[in-house]
């Protein structure tokens, strides 16, 4: 049982991973497209417009990636979280369904008109498509939150004595006080994915010194939705999320945060530390006393739960984990905000384009953006552990009754052969793209 | 309420057979009888322009069995747990084939983007008609075994294949001779299906050919048919009452029936579309007659101590299924906007259009 269990939640975890590599970017980048078009609406310089179409080959190469790695995600669900999947259905199932029904279809279908269209309908009719693709891809990150925002506070339901989840109330799966911090942090995060792949486009241009006009329209884009959705995603939206799982998940705050004894009065914030699970504390531990106390409850001296104040079974499962995926997030959130807003200093002094060190930086930055979106995710994965609904039904509970471990440890290692293959075409075309540049077409 | 849901998530996966159908049967179509380099890039692009937005009903569906009837979500995805699992891989394969083939100059990566598209299409009918297959004719619920049971009664497990490779076993595998003859039903229908959208869609010099190819699967397909109606009977004794006792039914064994005596007419069909509407009418009817001979069972069950799962036990609360067919009828009509917005903006062939972003 264990071992299955095992490759079961690995499975998920490797297929989600992979398949959050392109959403991330997708949501963003649909934003910035429109802020493109829309602007080339406006003043009439064609730059504008060839950066929009430009953005749009990478998102159409990212969403088919999207949509192949998704398919498997949603099956998963009946194939190896059956149990799960028969006592939730009736709940989760809503939200899932209605994420095909508004927005994936809304997606497909204007993404294909968006790209071929232009010359069928004219400007306006084209933003429009683009707007609506936007939201299509936004909708779905909010159906997907709304799913998870239940698994991790479930809320309008009854548990009738099979153990089935049963509806009580369909708008309170909206209205869940998980969902809205969520989803605005999750897409201003997906914002600040896309913005640094803009950057970084741009930074690549005006490094080589070619294209470097269309190189210098990327960079200014991207430094500035870079700099806002940078601090929008520390503060207020993170700040938000942090209290709500505070509030809502004690034990699993005390094991982000790292606290493994409850402090008298006022918990100190751990800045750098590695857990030690034997001794149960921090080994090389720098805090700062009280902050995390005045942050949660704007009380200097307020209690805050330690991990000794749990049971062991309602702890998570994997604390070390749980505890540095926390830490990278908001590490490198800091990090972002401190290199936006220099760049950002640069650009308003009108140097920026001149100054190779931080050019250089913003080009090899991109893969920190997508590990900090991927550890979040992991914080709040691990953090709901050991269970699948909080507090209501345990991971061991859900998996397939039928399905043999030999069988998952199969199909584990066919997705790994194979998501590396994709992962391989997806970076040759990616790069190919890039490499090639905007275009400007003559109508 | 279970009835709608039935009938609405019915509707969607014939949609997606409908669409992704023609993609999957210019699959095969492309891997059998595509010769030169311009047939070649036409067909995939006729595929490729269209299978994601198509593939997103393929997800609808899942979506909608998942919220609708979750019990049954829940048995039949972990039941056919390796042929689904082998289906997502067909259909990254798939995916990588027809998205890559323009991207590449050299001949050799275009011939193996064009085999995995091909293939990975052509085994994907193959088993997607299996999947039916295995549906009517019943799977051991409970994993009955010497009269006890493995797990509970609406859990099982299917190998790919039982030594006997007969559905009259005990323990019947996915793929046995009755599954089989059904996959290559779906085969030859898709290809059809692909033909005909291939010939309505593209000015490829392969297109007068094609009907005479046509022509041919289709009295295939009446062999085929035939020989799956003699062995119905004896693999699921049950399956012609529903029509004995509800009659209006056999409005869907006539739909497929004019499918395929109308295909028969294929060379003297003034309009393209015609044809495609006859192979079209083949899947409806198809789907449809072998749901309507189930209904209300959808999983029967082979060995006497379960019993079948039908809508009624695996369905959602009934609070939970009318909210939600609120928003279902407004997501509906949604489609239907954007299906006449999106046709006529895409109408016409597609030779000139780019491809290959
Ligand atoms: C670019 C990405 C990124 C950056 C820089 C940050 N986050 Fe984040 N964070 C995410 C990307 C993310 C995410 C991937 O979007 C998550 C996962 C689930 C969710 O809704 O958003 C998330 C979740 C998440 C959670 C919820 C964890 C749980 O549910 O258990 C908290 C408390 C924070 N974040 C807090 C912060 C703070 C205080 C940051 C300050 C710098 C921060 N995040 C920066
Ligand atoms: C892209 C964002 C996501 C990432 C990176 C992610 C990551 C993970 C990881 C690492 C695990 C394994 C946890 C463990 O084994 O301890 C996991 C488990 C799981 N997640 Fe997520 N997750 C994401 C979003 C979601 C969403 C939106 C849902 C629900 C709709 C979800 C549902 C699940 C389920 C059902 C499991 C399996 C059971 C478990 O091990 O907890 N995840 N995820
Ligand atoms: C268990 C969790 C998840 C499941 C079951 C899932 C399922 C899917 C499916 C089936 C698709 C393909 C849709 C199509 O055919 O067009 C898809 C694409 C997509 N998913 Fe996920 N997904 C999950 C996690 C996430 C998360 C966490 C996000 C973002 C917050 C997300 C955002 C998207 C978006 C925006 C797309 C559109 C394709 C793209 O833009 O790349 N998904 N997902």
């Amino acid at each position: 049982m264990e071992d299955m269990i095992f490759y079961d939640r690995l499975q998920f975890a490797f297929t989600i991973t992979f398949h959050y590599i392109f959403p991330q970017l997708t949501m963003g980048l649909s934003l910035m497209i429109v802020y493109f078009k829309y602007r080339y609406l406006r003043n009439k310089i064609e730059k504008y417009n060839d950066a929009a179409k430009f953005f749009m080959k990478i998102f159409a190469i990212n969403f088919t990636m999207g949509v192949v790695t998704g398919i498997p995600l949603e099956f998963q669900f009946g194939t190896n979280w059956a149990k799960f999947s028969e006592l939730t259905g009736g709940i989760i199932g809503q939200t899932l369904a209605m994420e095909g029904m508004f927005s994936f279809f809304l997606e497909s279908s204007f993404l294909a008109l968006f790209i071929f269209g232009e010359k069928l309908m004219g400007q306006k009719l084209h933003l429009l498509t683009g707007f609506l693709v936007f939201l299509g891809s936004w909708a779905s990150g909010w159906f997907i939150l709304a799913t998870n925002a239940w698994m991790q506070h479930p809320v309008g339901y009854e548990i009738l004595d099979n153990g089935k989840f049963v509806l009580q109330n369909f708008s309170a799966l909206f209205s869940n006080p998980w969902l809205l911090p969520a989803f605005l942090h999750n897409q201003l995060a997906s914002v600040v994915t896309s913005s640094f792949v803009v950057a970084s486009i741009g930074a690549f241009y005006v490094l080589r010194n070619k294209q470097t006009e269309y190189g210098q329209l990327f960079l200014k884009t991207g430094v500035i939705f870079g700099l806002v959705s940078s601090i929008l995603v520390a503060f207020p939206t993170g700040d938000w999320n942090a209290k709500n799982v505070a509030k809502y998940q004690p034990a699993a705050f005390a094991a982000m945060e790292g606290i493994f004894e409850t402090e008298e009065a006022g918990a100190e914030i751990v800045l750098v530390g590695q857990p030690n699970m034997v001794e149960k504390k921090l080994d090389n531990k720098i805090a700062v006393p009280n902050i995390l106390s005045f942050l949660t409850h704007q009380e200097w001296d307020r209690q805050i739960p330690g991990m000794d104040q749990f049971k062991q079974e309602e702890l998570p499962d994997n604390i070390p984990a749980l505890y540095y995926s926390y830490h990278i997030m908001v590490g490198l959130g800091t990090i972002f905000i401190c290199l936006m807003a220099l760049a950002a200093f640069l650009l308003w002094r009108k140097k920026l384009y001149v100054a190779k060190p931080l050019l250089w930086a913003i080009m090899f930055i991109v893969p920190f953006p997508y590990i900090a979106n991927l550890t979040g995710w992991y914080t709040a994965e691990l953090g709901r552990q050991p269970y699948l609904v909080y507090g209501l039904l345990r991971t061991t509970e859900g998996v397939s009754p039928s399905v043999s471990s030999g069988n998952t440890l199969f199909t584990l290692l066919g997705f790994v052969a194979l998501y590396m293959l994709l992962g391989l075409l997806f970076l040759v075309l990616v790069g190919k793209t890039i490499n090639e540049g905007p275009k400007h077409q003559t109508h | 309420m279970e009835t709608f849901w039935f009938i609405a998530i019915s509707i969607v996966l014939v949609i997606f057979f409908i669409l992704d159908g023609y993609d999957f049967g210019a699959g095969i179509i492309h891997l059998f009888f595509a010769k030169t380099e311009k047939d070649k890039e036409v067909i995939t692009k006729s595929a490729g322009l269209f299978w994601d937005s198509n593939e997103v009903w393929l997800v609808a569906a899942g979506g909608m069995l998942f919220m609708a009837f979750p019990t049954f979500y829940a048995s039949v995805f972990s039941g056919f747990y390796l042929p689904l699992i082998i289906v997502l891989w067909l259909i990254i394969f798939r995916a990588i084939g027809l998205e890559l083939r323009g991207q590449f100059k050299f001949q050799m990566w275009k011939d193996i983007w064009d085999k995995s598209f091909g293939l990975s299409s052509l085994l994907l009918a193959l088993f997607f008609g299996i999947a039916l297959g295995n549906i009517v004719r019943g799977v051991n619920l409970g994993g009955v075994e010497n009269g006890e049971s493995a797990y509970e009664g609406h859990y099982f497990f299917l190998p790919l294949w039982d030594s006997s490779f007969s559905p009259l076993s005990k323990t019947p595998g996915i793929i046995d001779w009755f599954t089989i003859i059904i996959g290559l039903i779906a085969v030859v229908t898709l290809a059809i299906h692909g033909a005909n959208w291939i010939i309505l869609k593209t000015n490829s010099s392969i297109n007068s050919y094609l009907k005479n190819i046509i022509f041919k699967l289709n009295i295939s397909l009446a062999v085929l048919t035939i020989i799956s109606l003699a062995v119905w009977n004896m693999v699921n004794p049950n399956s012609f009452n529903n029509f004995g006792h509800k009659p209006y039914l056999l409005i869907f064994p006539c739909i497929y029936l004019a499918g395929l005596i109308g295909l028969f007419f294929i060379k003297k069909l003034k309009k393209d579309i015609h044809a495609f509407t006859l192979s079209t009418l083949l899947i409806v009817g198809g789907i449809t007659s072998s749901l309507a001979s189930l209904f209300p069972v959808i999983l029967p069950s082979v060995n006497t101590i379960h019993e079948p799962l039908t809508i009624y036990n695996t369905s959602a609360s009934e609070y939970g299924l009318s909210v939600a067919m609120n928003w279902a009828l407004i997501g509906f009509i949604l489609l239907i906007i954007y299906a006449i917005v999106q046709k006529r903006l895409m109408a016409g062939k597609i030779d000139h259009m780019d491809y290959g972003h």
